[in-house]
């Protein structure tokens, strides 16, 4: 039977704000664009961003600009980001905020009616453009809008497992469609991943189900790089009661309004590690004090930290943070205004992704491009809350033109028939099974998985236990082959889907574990139990991921990617950190 | 602490198994854990008992609204509805929404929605806006934030019987797109005359507020108060309106443009 099929010049997965923004981008410029999403449009785990966007509009300090936005990116970032992408981040994310408010998007307002901003931990200026304390859901809205009022295809709950290459190059993608288990087939002249992140590969995390590292999978292994997969933002504050939703983002904007950090004793513990920040200082430092705190036994009841907002006034907290006042009240029976949160880390970002040329989104592999969470180098060691809704527009759309230029130098090409034949016995294999005496059950595997990565791979790390991480994931490697959905029903199988999910996280793991053994030192999202400081040789490389062929995968300290012009202002930063 | 110490034990969930064919209750029993929301308990049985039951959900909070399903008969989001907060001594029953087509089990066909939100114009700016940034009022601001606060779940479309019983989904557009209209109608920069689509095609005459959308509302958006009766009202001005009647019948109101008919 033939399979549906369809060709675009540019193709885009993923429906969160960088492949929706990409989207744009790619049908504005003219290329005839589709967009595939494994969920319902609107769904994407962007609704779930709270606080805000970062761009340095000085609404409310008017001395912000982007050269400080610029600075506080790269201090955050422990000066390991991409310098050309943090700039061109910091200099058009006032633009892009200014751009989603003329498509319909609507933020709290300054007095002066102008896009109000406030307070993030790590930037110099109070510069978060939001509303209330659902941004994502915002924005995802005004640009979901946008899409579908633009010429773009949207295919729905369809699962992409295969990039199809035509040599070197990309040429389009195989996967299903889950409502129906239909086989489907695209030739893209330049395709996108614009996917996320890979949170699922731990059980503690504030990330959606669908954050599974598809993307870094796929550009894996169509030849792509990654760098810095062995950053991982834990964010500081994840509900860590009751156990059901253990790990649910409670926003950093709580802290922004004026929100406290006390441990069991009623010490505000921050002072100890950051007294100059305090309750806002950069995520990867609040999140390792509260679980030092905890690990030394002044953890509250349920294991975490007390986050109080009961000192402010409770009609303003019910207004600023709606859903934390209605989450806490439906989900765990706490009135915030009353009484405090209890609180702790929960896996929240990926720092890493995969690597791309900062001013198109184009990756070493012709046809290739990626953006947003997707892809690595933005934010370096660790990210500053604000700068990833920033980031997904900025750079979606530097994504959607690069590859909408790309494609209108290309001929359409035709997908080769081994490579769609491979495809296809990779999904049927799962559904099937390949004759194998014995199986894997995808949800038994999954779980395994995360409890590897919760106890090796977590918020601090040692040799010992990357190590043995390591020889699990490995295990689970060669046992990858055995995945079969335990019921080989076609019509939406969870099974089915969840199989080619954990090949792709298990990849996704080795990288992050392989990356946190070689960097020998302790730096933003990657802490080193056995090697606590900063090391000066791994200040000045990124870890470099590739396939080299079967298992093999390479990694190779790469210099960071530096820009004389901008050399000024890090060092400034840098002394006056120093200074202080 | 003041938390409710939630209780776990032994629950009876009733899970509607079945298509677009045919379909009926099936009942799972499970060991709860405290705290347990209607999706843990779900998907916990479709990871030990029933690997092929079919759900959609995505964020698990409350956020994303893809988890819509009738919960003990009402439309209620798996992902915020407690075990303890359910009737202790009866089963709980789970099914999927009704006022559209059963994928399967619990999965249904929502594309109607995506549809009818094709329809409604985006956000356009008046012509006569100044250069430079936009200047809004909070006021107006908190008013659309109400509206824009909906995530999606289409439990107001399911629970609204002019859809759900007279299947009249050629005629009303439902609440949810009401409340998109509303937004759109109340942003104070919007260049757009909506009423003609409101009145007409969207057909707001034809809710009878019953208020049902608003009850189940995870968000708690008044949708019948605060978006439905306020554009009725808007209608009523536009249409019916003696002295506008006679002068400047269909054209569009100040600062606004009637839409560029679609094709």
């Amino acid at each position: 039977m033939a399979i549906e099929h369809h060709e675009y010049d540019v193709l885009v997965l993923g429906s969160g704000g960088s492949g929706l923004r990409a989207a744009v981008a790619a049908a504005e410029a003219g290329a005839k664009t589709g967009l595939v999403c494994k969920s319902l449009l609107g769904k994407a785990h962007t609704v779930m961003a709270e606080g805000g966007l970062a761009a340095s509009l000085g609404n409310v300090d008017p001395l912000d600009n982007w050269e400080t936005h610029f600075q506080d990116t790269m201090f955050g970032g422990k000066y390991l980001n991409n310098w050309r992408m943090a700039e061109l981040h910091a200099k058009e994310a006032p633009d892009r905020a200014r751009e989603l408010e003329r498509w319909g998007a609507v933020f709290d307002r300054t007095p002066e009616r102008k896009m109000s901003q406030r307070a993030f931990g790590g930037h110099t200026y109070r510069r978060l453009v939001h509303i209330g304390d659902r941004t994502g859901l915002e924005m995802i809205r005004t640009l979901q809008d946008k899409t579908v009022h633009s010429d773009v295809d949207v295919f729905m709950e369809t699962t992409v497992t295969k990039l199809i290459k035509d040599g070197d190059r990309v040429v389009g993608c195989f996967g299903y469609r889950r409502a129906t288990g239909e086989q489907i087939t695209f030739s893209s002249k330049a395709l996108i991943l614009a996917t996320g992140g890979s949170g699922r590969i731990y059980k503690i995390t504030s990330n959606s189900q669908d954050c599974t590292g598809d993307g870094y999978a796929l550009a894996y292994e169509a030849g792509a790089e990654l760098v810095d997969m062995e950053f991982i933002q834990f964010h500081p504050t994840g509900m860590v009661y009751p156990p059901g939703v253990a790990g649910l983002l409670v926003t950093e904007a709580v802290r922004g309004e004026g929100g406290l950090l006390r441990n069991a004793l009623g010490e505000r513990f921050m002072e100890k590690y950051d007294p100059k920040r305090m309750e806002l200082s950069t995520r990867d430092v609040v999140a390792r004090s509260i679980y030092t705190e905890v690990k030394e036994g002044r953890g509250t009841p349920h294991g975490g930290a007390f986050l109080d907002v009961s000192h402010l006034d409770s009609d303003y907290v019910r207004k600023k943070l709606p859903s934390m006042y209605d989450q806490f009240l439906e989900l765990a029976g706490v009135d915030i205004t009353k009484e405090p949160m209890q609180v702790g880390p929960t896996a929240h970002y990926f720092m890493g992704g995969i690597k791309v040329d900062a001013d198109t989104g184009e990756t070493r592999v012709p046809g290739l491009y990626a953006t947003g969470e997707a892809s690595g180098g933005m934010n370096g060691a660790n990210r500053l809350g604000g700068n990833s809704l920033g980031d997904l527009l900025v750079f979606g759309r530097r994504a959607g033109i690069g590859a909408a230029a790309d494609a209108a130098k290309v001929s359409p090409a035709s997908l080769p028939a081994d490579e769609v034949a491979a495809a296809q016995g990779g999904v049927e294999h799962y559904l099937n099974g390949g004759g194998q005496d014995q199986f894997e059950n995808p949800f038994q595997m999954h779980k395994d998985l995360q409890k590897i990565m919760g106890d090796g791979v977590g918020i601090f790390r040692d040799k010992e236990g990357l190590t043995e991480a390591i020889n699990q994931l490995e295990s689970l490697e060669s046992r990858v082959h055995n995945l079969k959905s335990p019921s080989n029903r076609v019509e939406y199988n969870p099974g089915w889907q969840l199989c080619s999910e954990i090949k792709n996280m298990l990849t996704v793991s080795l990288m992050i574990a392989r990356g946190a053994l070689l960097r020998e030192e302790s730096r933003g999202g990657h802490s080193r139990l056995d090697f606590t400081a900063y090391s000066d040789y791994w200040a000045e490389n990124n870890i470099v991921v590739h396939s080299a062929g079967g298992l093999d995968m390479a990694l190779t300290p790469t210099p960071v990617f530096k820009r004389d012009e901008l050399s000024e202002l890090v060092e400034a930063r840098k002394e006056s950190e120093k200074a202080s | 602490m003041s938390e409710t110490m939630a209780a776990g034990g032994t629950r009876t969930l009733q899970i509607w198994r079945g298509d677009l064919t045919s379909g009926e209750l099936v009942d799972y029993e499970l060991e709860t854990e405290p705290g347990m929301v209607v999706l843990d308990a779900v998907l916990e049985i479709q990871r030990s008992q029933a690997p092929d039951l079919a759900v959609r959900w995505n964020c698990k909070a409350a956020k994303c609204g893809s988890c819509s399903a009738e919960i003990n008969g009402k439309p209620r989001l798996m992902c915020k509805t407690r075990l303890d907060h359910l009737p202790a001594d009866e089963p709980i029953t789970v099914e999927p929404m009704r006022a559209f087509p059963i994928i399967r089990d619990l999965v249904t066909d929502v594309s109607w929605n995506y549809e009818i939100n094709k329809k409604i114009p985006p956000f356009t700016p008046r012509d006569d806006l100044p250069e430079g940034d936009y200047l809004i009022d909070q006021a107006d601001t908190d008013r659309m934030s109400e509206f824009r606060k909906c995530i999606e779940c289409f439990m107001c479309q399911d629970v609204c019987h002019i859809l759900r019983d007279h299947r009249m989904h050629n005629k009303y557009y439902g609440p949810r797109f009401m409340v998109r209209l509303a937004s759109l109608d109340m942003h104070p920069l919007d260049g757009i005359d909506r009423i003609d689509q409101i009145a007409d095609e969207a057909g707001i005459g034809l809710c009878n507020i019953t208020k049902c959308c608003t009850e189940v509302c995870p968000e708690g958006i008044h949708i019948t108060d605060n978006a439905i009766i306020p554009l009725k009202e808007r209608v009523v001005d536009a249409r019916h309106d003696p002295i506008l009647k006679i002068f400047k019948r269909n054209t569009a109101r100040p600062g606004k443009k009637k839409p560029e008919a679609s094709a």
